[in-house]
């Protein structure tokens, strides 16, 4: 590494310190702000001789993540960005804070995924969903499938894992090969991992044409674009692997949606020459992630948290949650996005029967979105006035980004 | 009304539904339901003809290629036309609001409207995000808009529409204008559940749809805090 390289790491490494000691956050961000002020190349420095994937995606990234990098483990120690910073500044931060590593799976914005292509030169990168997210600020879906697809033209040689069920994704994953300008289509690793959430891929990204459903297949009627077949399938509570082997899965995080996660984790293991059957007994390690599905008691009230960051994970998070008392906490500050109209494509209905209590900044267009959907509620002004107004016992919440953050930190930071 | 219930359809909710646009349809029909009106609500996707008969037409906002392609379906399929001959509602949401004039922008090409309402759209030299407010038109004796904005398109009026509403905040048509409506049909840049934030509005279309001078009143305080913690969001970002 030159030297430059070497400084900027190692205050890199002491200002995430101190940002933790000091208690202002994680430090996985503050410190590869630093490092990358003072070298503008240290994610390509840090990167260089490691073995990495990236993991991207709308929805399910952070844990994707986490259990990707507990299955590449088997091999070796992995450097990872488990707190969910998933910027150049969070990478660069947990490269330099791993030290020397054979391994790294990092989780990577959406937006900024050529970038980081770009910086780190994987071995492979799993794309697991596109689907709409802050509508008032992100790209939309059809947009950011086509900078995906542009960035994989620029690196044939790197290994995708992708999502068959989601023609978005496959799209993006197939760009047209030109050998004679020597363009080669990129290696593919097709998973299904069950996907609820169709409402963003009626159209077709190739042609404009309607894509027709029919279990799980899925077609372009004007174009040739499909659902291709998966290598990797969950299967009840296990996964099938592309030998055909069923391998069961047993978690610690709640959920048929982790499952899925797992199968895109032993397939991006995999392609580091991981075993499905050596690395299954690693993914039941991993009890919560950044926060989410911790559990802490309180006050006799069980709490657990869970995030819902846009409509594909609400659904997501109603099937993960207990018929239990549930706290829903919505802010709409910068890194939620702004516009909150996204809660009238979640039907709450599955929380009638729950006692439902509601806070956040935006706590009022969420009474508004239930009493439309005859989810009877309670408003309540603080975390504290909520625990209190819960009964002891199981309390479920869910939170979107911000909403989230505030409460684990009012819960010390749990992780 | 065309019969015993009120009938309600989504226009091309597999093309024009970006974010929320389903909350007008929810809205409408529980205001109805809570005043004792049967009411019947259609989800029409744009590969299935569009009955002419119903009350309400309800059209999203949409990316560019669904809109584009939702305005073609629309003018081949000739349904909502007839409906509007018939004296139904339209109410439109960005996109949707768009493809009721002559012409819009989609994919940097002109598009042919629907041509239902006077007024053409093209790109504005920036992106209208943000709240959006402004003062309704006061012969449809309503209280002031409330939403939120997301739109690349600027919109002129010519004379057949009247503004939905002059804007107090936000850009809505051209920062001075927002919105138009002429008869029974009415479009808005207020995006998605625009319907969530004014219920009047609400309660204007089903007052249009039914032919009633006055329904009974519900209660709305949840959406009246909504309004008012909005309304002093936006007047606190004035101040800054």
């Amino acid at each position: 590494m030159p030297l430059r390289a070497k400084v900027a790491s190692s205050v890199s490494r002491t200002a995430a310190a101190l940002s933790r000691a000091a208690g202002r956050g994680d430090g996985s961000v503050i410190g590869g702000w630093i490092g990358l002020k003072i070298d503008p190349d240290l994610l390509a420095h840090l990167s260089a001789g490691r073995a990495i994937a990236l993991v991207s995606g709308t929805n399910g990234k952070t844990t994707t993540t986490r259990l990707a990098a507990a299955a590449v483990g088997v091999l070796g120690r992995v450097a990872t960005n488990s707190f969910g910073a998933n910027m150049p500044t969070g990478h660069t931060s947990a490269l330099a804070k791993a030290g020397s590593t054979p391994y790294a799976v990092l989780e990577v914005d959406e937006h900024y995924l050529a970038q980081v292509l770009e910086a780190t030169e994987p071995h492979v990168v799993a794309l697991l969903n596109l689907s709409r997210d802050q509508l008032d600020r992100a790209k939309e879906v059809a947009m950011m499938a086509q900078l995906w697809r542009a960035a994989l033209v620029r690196h044939a040689e790197v290994r995708v894992v992708a999502n068959a069920d989601d023609p978005m994704v496959v799209w993006a994953a197939t760009p047209p090969a030109d050998p004679a300008r020597g363009i080669n289509a990129p290696h593919v690793t097709w998973f299904s991992a069950g996907q609820r959430w169709h409402d963003d891929s009626w159209v077709c990204p190739e042609c404009g044409s309607t894509i027709q459903r029919s279990g799980e297949q899925w077609w372009c009627t004007g174009c040739p674009l499909r659902r291709p077949e998966p290598h990797w399938t969950v299967e009840d509570d296990g996964v099938l692997d592309p030998t055909g082997a069923w391998h069961k899965i047993t978690l610690q995080l709640p959920g048929k949606v982790n499952i899925g996660n797992a199968a895109t984790a032993l397939a991006v293991a995999a392609e580091f020459g991981v075993r499905p059957v050596d690395a299954v007994s690693r993914l039941g390690t991993v009890t919560s992630v950044a926060g989410r599905y911790a559990q802490v008691t309180r006050d006799g009230r069980n709490i657990r948290l869970l995030l819902a960051k846009n409509p594909a994970s609400w659904l997501e998070a109603f099937d993960m949650a207990d018929e239990a008392p549930t706290l829903l906490s919505i802010n709409a500050r910068d890194p939620d996005g702004l516009d909150t109209s996204w809660l009238f494509d979640v039907d709450f209905a599955p929380l009638r029967g729950r006692q439902v209590l509601i806070t956040g900044d935006r706590a009022y267009d969420l009474a508004v979105r239930l009493e439309v959907n005859g989810v009877p509620f309670q408003h309540v002004r603080t975390f504290d006035e909520a625990v209190r107004t819960a009964p002891p016992g199981r309390l479920e919440v869910i939170a979107n980004y911000t909403a989230f953050q505030d409460i684990r930190a009012e819960l010390d930071r749990v992780n | 009304m065309s019969t015993e219930s009120l009938r309600i359809v989504w226009v091309y909710p597999d093309l024009l539904s970006t974010y929320g646009d389903r909350g007008n349809m929810l809205i409408l029909a529980r205001r109805a339901q809570l005043r004792g009106m049967p009411v019947e609500v259609m989800e029409v996707r744009s590969d299935q003809r569009l009955p002419a008969t119903a009350d309400i037409y309800l059209i999203g906002g949409g990316e560019d290629g669904p809109q584009a392609l939702g305005a073609q379906r629309l003018l081949a399929d000739g349904g909502l036309h007839r409906a509007v001959a018939q004296g139904s509602v339209v109410f439109g949401v960005c996109a949707g609001y768009q493809l009721l004039g002559t012409s819009f922008f989609a994919k940097g090409t002109r598009c042919a409207g629907l041509e239902l309402l006077d007024l053409s759209s093209d790109r504005g030299p920036t992106r209208a995000v943000g709240e959006l407010a402004g003062e309704i038109d006061p012969r449809l004796g309503i209280p002031a808009l409330s939403g939120f904005e997301n739109h690349g398109g600027r919109t002129h009026l010519g004379p057949g529409v009247a503004p939905l509403a002059r804007v107090t905040a936000g850009v809505g048509n051209d920062g001075a204008t927002e919105g138009a409506w002429r008869g029974k049909l009415l479009g808005t840049y207020s995006h998605g559940p625009a319907l969530a934030r004014n219920p009047a509005l609400a309660d204007l279309l089903l007052r249009w749809a039914t032919g009633a001078h006055q329904l009974p009143p519900l209660d709305d305080t949840w959406a009246d805090r909504l309004r008012a913690e909005r309304r002093a969001a936006v007047a606190a970002a004035a101040r800054v």
